[in-house]
């Protein structure tokens, strides 16, 4: 799994009809010291996550057995909001 | 599979239900020599591994095996943990 933010929303009308009801969000890996990194992926929010909060994303086939996402055509999930990120001081 | 070194922990409340009860860690990933390759990631935990210990881990769907029969969304788990680094022979 990735941390990543969430940047902003998709809006399809016409898609999939297994992803109507679903929420499309337009996520950025970030480092795990918050910075960001380069690119996006959209992602399927799982969770009711909100703009710029940090999120867990899943990706790959093991996106779909996030609940609710069983049979989807998805490839990146948000399966979690994080509170916090402890790393440990180097040895 | 990959060796790679647990670095930290991450704590989200607000989770899909099948995580409930999941420990979440930050697993740096290592070459044979140890030393820190690529990007940290977040890693389910599936046998009890800590912070500083040395682990290998497996992705892709196969990371959602140890779990069995539950579903868990993973796509990065922590399936052992090495003995000492001094067992890992190159």
């Amino acid at each position: 799994m990735i941390i990543a933010r969430i940047l902003g929303t998709v809006v399809s009308t016409q898609k999939d009809e297994r992803l109507h009801g679903k929420k499309l969000l337009i996520v950025r890996p970030i480092n795990v010291d918050g910075t960001d990194t380069t690119g996006y992926v959209v992602a399927v929010d799982t969770v009711g996550a909100g703009f710029h909060e940090r999120v867990l994303v899943v990706a790959g086939s093991s996106a779909r057995l996030a609940q609710g996402l069983k049979d989807v055509p998805v490839d990146a999930a948000i399966v979690g909001v994080i509170d916090t990120v402890d790393i440990a001081a180097p040895e | 599979m990959q060796l790679a070194r647990v670095i930290g922990t991450v704590v989200a409340t607000i989770k899909n239900e099948a995580l409930e009860g999941r420990k979440l860690l930050v697993v740096q990933t290592l070459d044979k020599d140890l030393q820190s390759i690529g990007k940290p990631m977040v890693a389910i935990d599936s046998v009890g591994a800590g912070v500083g210990e040395l682990v290998f881990w497996c992705r892709g769907k196969e990371a959602s095996f140890p779990f069995k029969r539950e579903d868990i969304p993973t796509d990065c788990t922590i399936i052992g943990i090495v003995d000492s680094d001094a067992h890992v022979t190159r």
